[in-house]
C-alpha cells in the first residue's frame, strides 16, 4: 500500500525556507512593538472565537498519526513538518498563556516560551504548509492542521509577518479585480485574442462574452486562466463546450478572479470583501447561474464559506445564491446529451487524474459525498479512452497536494515546493512506468502552475500537466454553423 | 487512611466533573464560523451521526492511518471499558444482573490493557517521529495508565485484598457514610492513581474525550444540495 518511503527525522537546513515578508529584510526580522503581548491575546481572541482552534489545541493525544502524511515531510524529513509539530508551534503558546496546565507545569507539558526564535520558526513553518489538509483525514479526532496554520499566519500578520506573496495578491484583487492586477480592457483584449486563435485553430466562431448582462452561466475563473499555460487552454475548452451546448455564458470583468487568498490567511473579512464581488457582478449582470472555473481553494469558499462570510452582509437577507462547479455544469451536458465527446482524438493520450486538495477534502459537488471524486473522473472517461487512476493512497481524499497551495506559489519557495512535490511525482511516476501515462489533469489553477514549476526538476515534460476541460474541450464534436 | 482517601476520591471525582463540565461549556460557547469538514462530508444528520459512531467504535480514520497505532490504541480504549464495567460490581448494589458475565472477559482484557499500553509506550520510545513530538507528560500518562493497569493485575491475582470491603468502602462514599479500607498498600497504590488521572483529565490531551464530539472535522454535514 505504501508508496513513498518515510523518511527517517532529520534537522532543516538553517536557516529553513520561509517566505519574504512585506517591508521586512530577508534574514533579519523585525517585529511590532509590544509583538508578545498582541501575539498571545490574538492567539485568545482566536480561540474564544472558533471552536475548532479550542477543540485541536486541546485534544491533541501525540498518536502520531498525522506524522508520516504531509507532502512536506514526507519531501524533506524536516520534523517542523511533520502536522502534530507544526501544530505544537502554536499549541505550546496555548499551553503555556491559555491552560492551567501549561502555567503550572510548563516544561512537563511541552509548553513553550514566546521568543523571537519561536517566530522565526513560526514564519518558515506556518509557510511550509500548503492548507491541504491530508493529515486531517488521518487523526482519528479531525485534527486541521490548515486551521491552525491559519491561526498561525494572522498572529503572525498581526505582529508585523505580513507574506509578501499572499498580500499583494490580495492587494490586486481589491485595487484591480484579479489576482494577476489585469485591467478590463487586457481582459477584453485576451479574450478577442482567444477568440481568433480558437477560429484559427478550428474554423469555428466560438465566443468569449465578457460582461453580457442576463446570461444564463457567469463564468468566474482563476485569473491564471486568462494568460497561463496550460490554463489557458482549459479556459478555451469550457467556451467551445459553451458553444456547442448553446449556453448563453459570459465572464465579467468585476469578476475576474475566482481565486480568494483571503483563506489562506485565515482572514474573514478579506474573504468575504473578494467573494461578495462576485455576487454583487452576477446580480447586477442579471446572470442566472455563478459556475466556478477550475480553482481549487475558490472552490473550496464558494462551496463552503459562502454561507458563513457573507450571512452578515446585510445586502443578503436573500438567501446566498449556490455556486457551481464547472465540472458539475459541464458533467451534467454530457449525461443531458447536449454535447457529444470524441474520445479518439485523444487515442495518443493515456489520462490520469489529480485531485487538488481543496476540491477533494473540502469541498462538495453533485448529490452524493464522493461526487467530488466521481465527476471529475467520469468526465476525463468520456472525454479520453484511456483513463487510469493512481495509487489509492494518493487519491480520492487522500489525495497528495501538489506542492504549491496554500500561498506557497511565490519564487522564494520554490525548493520547499519541489520538496512537497515529491510524493505526487512518485505515484505519477507509478503510473507512467505502469500504464504508459502521457498526462495528468488537474482542475486547480495552483496545481497547474506548480506542476509546470515541478515536473521539470524530477525530468518529468511540463506539457504532461493540463486543465481537465482542455482534454474535454478538445473532444467536443463542434457543429460548423453555430448551432 | 479511611478519610484520606474518602477525602482523595471526593476532590478527584469532584474536580473531574466539574472541570468536564467547564470544558463542555467552553465547547458549546466557542462559536463554530466555518464549514470545515473533513470530505467526504456526510449530508444528513444520521450521516455525521454514523461517522462520529465508526471513528468511536472501530477508530476508522487511525486505522487508515497507522495499524500499530490502531491496534494497540484501539485494544487498550476496549480493554479499558471492559475492565470499567467490572469496576462497576464496586459501586452498585445490588450489581447488575449481567455483570457476572463480564468477570471471565474482564481478567483477559486487564492483560490486554496493560500490554497494549506497554506497545503504545515502545511506539513511543522506539519511533524516531513519535519520540520527536513527545512531552514528559506524554510518558507519564502512560506510566500512569500503566500503574493503574499493574496496580489492578497485582491486587487480583497475587496480592489479595477483601474486595467485599473495598465495596463497602465505596458503597459507603457513595452514601456520604465512608466505611473502613482495607489495609493494602497496592489497593492504596491503585486508588491514588486513579484519582490522579481523574484529576488530570480535564486539564490534559485526555479531555479527546469529550472533546472529539466538539471536532467540526467531524461532526459538520453538507445540506443536501438544491442542484438538479
Amino acid at each position: 500500500m505504501k508508496n513513498f518511503d518515510t523518511p527517517r527525522i532529520k534537522p532543516a537546513a538553517v536557516p529553513p525556507d520561509r517566505p519574504i515578508f512585506e517591508s521586512q529584510e530577508r534574514q533579519q526580522i523585525s517585529l511590532v512593538e509590544g509583538w508578545k503581548d498582541i501575539a498571545i491575546e490574538k492567539l485568545g481572541e482566536i480561540v474564544d472565537s472558533n471552536r475548532a482552534v479550542r477543540v485541536f489545541l486541546d485534544s491533541c493525544v501525540k498518536c502520531g498519526a498525522c506524522t508520516d502524511k504531509c507532502h512536506y515531510f514526507l519531501g524533506t524529513g524536516d520534523p517542523l513538518n511533520m502536522p502534530v509539530a507544526r501544530q505544537d508551534l502554536i499549541r505550546g503558546i496555548y499551553r503555556r498563556h491559555h491552560t492551567l496546565a501549561g502555567k503550572m507545569f510548563p516544561k512537563f507539558v511541552g509548553a513553550l516560551e514566546l521568543t523571537e526564535e519561536l517566530i522565526e520558526d513560526w514564519s518558515a513553518y506556518y509557510y511550509q504548509c500548503s492548507e491541504c489538509r491530508r493529515c486531517s483525514v488521518f487523526c482519528p479526532f479531525g485534527i486541521d492542521t490548515a486551521e491552525l496554520t491559519m491561526a498561525g499566519r494572522s498572529i503572525l500578520d498581526a505582529i508585523g509577518l505580513k507574506q509578501k506573496y499572499i498580500h499583494t495578491v490580495i492587494g490586486n484583487v481589491h485595487r484591480i479585480g484579479n489576482n494577476l492586477g489585469m485591467v478590463g480592457p487586457a481582459i477584453a483584449d485576451t479574450l478577442g485574442s482567444l477568440e481568433e486563435e480558437v477560429a484559427e485553430d478550428t474554423g469555428v466562431d466560438v465566443r468569449f462574452p465578457l460582461d453580457q448582462p442576463n446570461a444564463e452561466v457567469l463564468l468566474v475563473v482563476p485569473s491564471a486562466d486568462l494568460y497561463a499555460e496550460p490554463h489557458v487552454d482549459g479556459l478555451i475548452g469550457c467556451a467551445k463546450i459553451f458553444h456547442q451546448a448553446g449556453i448563453h455564458w459570459t465572464m465579467a470583468t468585476a469578476a475576474s478572479e475566482a481565486a480568494n487568498f483571503g483563506l489562506f490567511v485565515g482572514d474573514d473579512a478579506h474573504m468575504a470583501d473578494i467573494a461578495e464581488r462576485i455576487l454583487v457582478t452576477a446580480r447586477e449582470l442579471g446572470a442566472q447561474k455563478i459556475v466556478i472555473g477550475e480553482c481549487g481553494h475558490a472552490w473550496r469558499v464558494a462551496s463552503s464559506y459562502w454561507q458563513s462570510i457573507l450571512k452578515d452582509r446585510t445586502q443578503y437577507n436573500e438567501t446566498i445564491p449556490e455556486p457551481v462547479h464547472i465540472c458539475e455544469f459541464t458533467h451534467d451536458l454530457i449525461i443531458g446529451g447536449r454535447v457529444r465527446l470524441d474520445p479518439s482524438v485523444h487515442d495518443d493520450k493515456v489520462i490520469t487524474f489529480h485531485d487538488s486538495c481543496n476540491v477533494a477534502r473540502g469541498s462538495r459537488m453533485g448529490t452524493q459525498p464522493r461526487d467530488i471524486y466521481r465527476i471529475p473522473r467520469a468526465i476525463l472517461k468520456a472525454a479520453c479512452g484511456r483513463f487510469v487512476d493512481m495509487a489509492p493512497d494518493t487519491i480520492y481524499e487522500s489525495t497528495l497536494c501538489c506542492g504549491g497551495g496554500g500561498g506557497l506559489l511565490t519564487d522564494e519557495l520554490i525548493e520547499i515546493r519541489v520538496s512537497g512535490a515529491s510524493p505526487r511525482v512518485r505515484a505519477l511516476e507509478q503510473v507512467i512506468s505502469k500504464h504508459g501515462v502521457t498526462h495528468m489533469a488537474a482542475i486547480c489553477a495552483i496545481c497547474k502552475s506548480q506542476f509546470r514549476a515541478a515536473l521539470p526538476r524530477y525530468g518529468l515534460d511540463t506539457d504532461m500537466i493540463v486543465s481537465l476541460h482542455q482534454i474535454m474541450g478538445d473532444a467536443v464534436v463542434l457543429d460548423q454553423a453555430p448551432t | 487512611m479511611n478519610l484520606i482517601f474518602a477525602f482523595i476520591l471526593y476532590l478527584a471525582t469532584a474536580l473531574l466533573v466539574s472541570g468536564l463540565v467547564w470544558k463542555i461549556i467552553r465547547y458549546v460557547r466557542t462559536p463554530v464560523p466555518h464549514m470545515i469538514a473533513v470530505a467526504p462530508v456526510p449530508q444528513t444528520r444520521l450521516g455525521v451521526l454514523a461517522r462520529l459512531m465508526r471513528e468511536t467504535i472501530f477508530f476508522e480514520s487511525l486505522f487508515r492511518a497507522s495499524k500499530w497505532t490502531w491496534l494497540f490504541g484501539w485494544t487498550f480504549h476496549y480493554a479499558l471499558a471492559v475492565v470499567l464495567l467490572r469496576h462497576l460490581y464496586f459501586v452498585t448494589d445490588p450489581p447488575p444482573f449481567w455483570l457476572v458475565m463480564v468477570f471471565v472477559p474482564s481478567d483477559y482484557a486487564a492483560w490486554l490493557m496493560v500490554m497494549s499500553l506497554a506497545g503504545l509506550l515502545v511506539r513511543r520510545v522506539a519511533v524516531d517521529r513519535i519520540r520527536y513530538i513527545s512531552s514528559p507528560s506524554d510518558y507519564a500518562m502512560l506510566l500512569l495508565l500503566l500503574l493503574i493497569g499493574g496496580s489492578g493485575l497485582l491486587l487480583r491475582h497475587s496480592m489479595h485484598v477483601d474486595i467485599t470491603a473495598v465495596r463497602d468502602f465505596m458503597l459507603g462514599l457513595l452514601e456520604l457514610s465512608p466505611q473502613a479500607l482495607p489495609v493494602n498498600l497496592m489497593l492504596y497504590v491503585h486508588i491514588g492513581s486513579v484519582a490522579i488521572l481523574a484529576v488530570v483529565f480535564p486539564f490534559s490531551k485526555l479531555v479527546h474525550f469529550p472533546g472529539y464530539y466538539f471536532s467540526p472535522g467531524h461532526n459538520q454535514r453538507y445540506r443536501q444540495s438544491s442542484q438538479p
